[in-house]
């Protein structure tokens, strides 16, 4: 069969792909408020003054920003499914939780980018100028007030590009999941190609897929950063 | 109580057992991390030169190649060279490079290779885009020959600027390496893949992590540590190199990790 029918054709892989494709942005949109909201209470939290906290959170992020992706979401996925199966002996058989696959993988997902986004958290935490918060608070407001009126509305522009660098590696670090048997993008290809034996033709078209991924995320990126810099010198 | 703790996460049998498979592991981990990130240093300059050239038979493909490569998974690529290589056989043979293709291990270090030069390419770039363009003039106006202002004057301000990304990079790249694993290969992901599949114990996955996070923390210490070295004399009269990358590669701005992070 041509290459045309293979994807177009009445019997063709494309339905599957972007079956597949869908699963991919699921994947990465869904991580987004974990991972990125996660990111920020961990830099909040290395800017308290507990000492052992400060510790924590910085070994948090050494440690999963020093190992591979593909080991860190190893060792979340198997490390929540052995803690899921000691919860279901202490609680009984009748509790058992089966891991589902798709939440797994944004949870591990999740981990991984709440790492790499707390240090553009803080450096943009740090950015803001303490004048800022110390003016807010003797205008009378209280910590609550200051962080979400007068600091968090000035995070968004100076953490916008190394945020969306992180998006950028989060649809690519989707493709991981595929080995955890979520049947993303990736692995609507190694399905295709395995049946019809055209590795070639179905991890190009995967490829191609995934770029223009990329290409709209940097426009749109570069658009998000032009308005938020309107005004700005 | 605490022994059992212990146990409980790191079981020191299994490190007994199955020590030694990780270092082998090990081994071919720095073997592809080592082929690859030198091959696509080497690769690295020609492309940026390519990517800065006003000819764009030249400019445009080195674009399609950059916007390629850092644009889709790194995993993707493997499996293009890895399971596309295979479909090609016959073809592959005839010109008499099966051999190559038809080995997990040289399909890695070919993918890593062409994928990494993609990156440390962009950064080399960036970093010769940071030389002021008063420093070419005035090397031209001194009579200095293109390859004499390439050598003395704008590659050594440019390298330095290069030196965290590019450290960067090979931090990145060892951790991308691990891909390596999913196609049979052997390494320190690899082994530890192996060695749960067969104990189902799970610390094993912390030691391989241990062992990956003591290189790449060593790694970003030595380069801290170079570049103390080799900025000394930028101090006094110009930001620290850190800061005179900041907005040139807006990409690695915000923090120091990330340049070459952007892989999966």
């Amino acid at each position: 069969m041509g290459w045309f029918d293979l994807l177009f054709g009445p019997d063709g892989w494309t339905p599957l792909l972007l079956k597949g494709a869908l699963i991919t942005v699921a994947l990465a949109v869904n991580t987004v408020p974990f991972g990125f909201g996660g990111g920020l209470v961990l830099a909040l939290l290395k800017l308290s003054r507990n000492r052992p906290l400060r510790i924590a959170c910085d070994a948090y992020t050494t440690f999963f920003r020093g190992i591979p992706d593909l080991l860190a979401l190893f060792i979340v996925y198997f490390g929540l499914q052995s803690l899921l199966n000691k919860l279901g002996q202490i609680t009984g058989e009748a509790w058992r939780i089966e891991l589902n696959a798709f939440v797994a993988g944004v949870i591990a997902l999740s981990v991984v980018v709440a790492a790499y986004s707390s240090e553009v958290w803080l450096a943009s935490l740090k950015s803001v100028p303490p004048g800022q918060s110390e003016a807010a608070k003797s205008l009378g407001l209280d910590a609550r007030r200051v962080f979400l009126l007068v600091v968090l509305p000035q995070l968004g522009r100076v953490a916008l590009p190394g945020l969306g660098n992180i998006w950028t590696i989060l649809v690519k670090d989707t493709s991981l999941i595929s080995t955890l048997a979520v049947m993303d993008l990736l692995r609507a290809a190694s399905e295709a190609s395995r049946a019809t034996t055209r590795p070639l033709l179905f991890y190009s078209a995967a490829a191609a897929i995934y770029l223009l991924f990329s290409i709209l995320s940097g426009g749109a990126q570069s658009y998000l950063e032009r308005r938020a810099n309107q005004g700005y010198a | 109580m605490w022994h059992d703790l212990a146990g409980f996460v790191f079981n020191l049998d299994l490190l007994n057992n199955y020590g030694m498979r990780l270092l082998q592991g090990l081994r071919i981990t720095a073997e592809v991390v080592a082929i690859s990130s030198v091959l696509g240093f080497l690769l690295s300059y020609p492309l940026a030169c390519a990517r800065m050239s006003d000819n764009p038979l030249f400019s445009a493909p080195a674009l399609a190649y950059v916007t390629f490569f850092r644009g889709t998974p790194l995993l993707c690529q493997l499996y293009l060279v890895y399971y596309g290589a295979g479909e090609v056989r016959p073809f592959l043979t005839s010109i008499g490079v099966w051999w190559f293709f038809r080995d997990a291990f040289y399909c890695c270090i070919f993918a890593f290779t062409l994928n990494t030069a993609a990156y440390q390419g962009e950064i080399i770039r960036g970093a010769i885009a940071a030389v002021p363009k008063e420093q070419v003039a005035a090397a031209q106006a001194l009579g200095l020959s293109r390859y004499r202002i390439a050598r003395h004057v704008v590659l050594p301000q440019a390298m330095l600027v290069a030196l965290r990304p590019l450290g960067n990079e090979l931090i990145s790249i060892i951790k991308a390496s691990a891909l390596a694993a999913i196609v049979t290969l052997l390494d320190l992901m690899g082994q530890t893949r192996f060695v749960f599949a067969r104990t189902f114990d799970f610390s094993i996955y912390l030691y391989a992590a241990l062992i990956y996070l003591a290189i790449t923390e060593a790694i970003s210490r030595l380069w801290n540590w170079m570049e103390r070295g080799l900025s000394r004399h930028l101090v006094v009269t110009a930001p620290p190199v850190a800061a005179v990358i900041t907005p040139v590669m807006r990409n690695t701005v915000e923090n120091r990790g990330y340049v070459g992070q952007a892989r999966a």
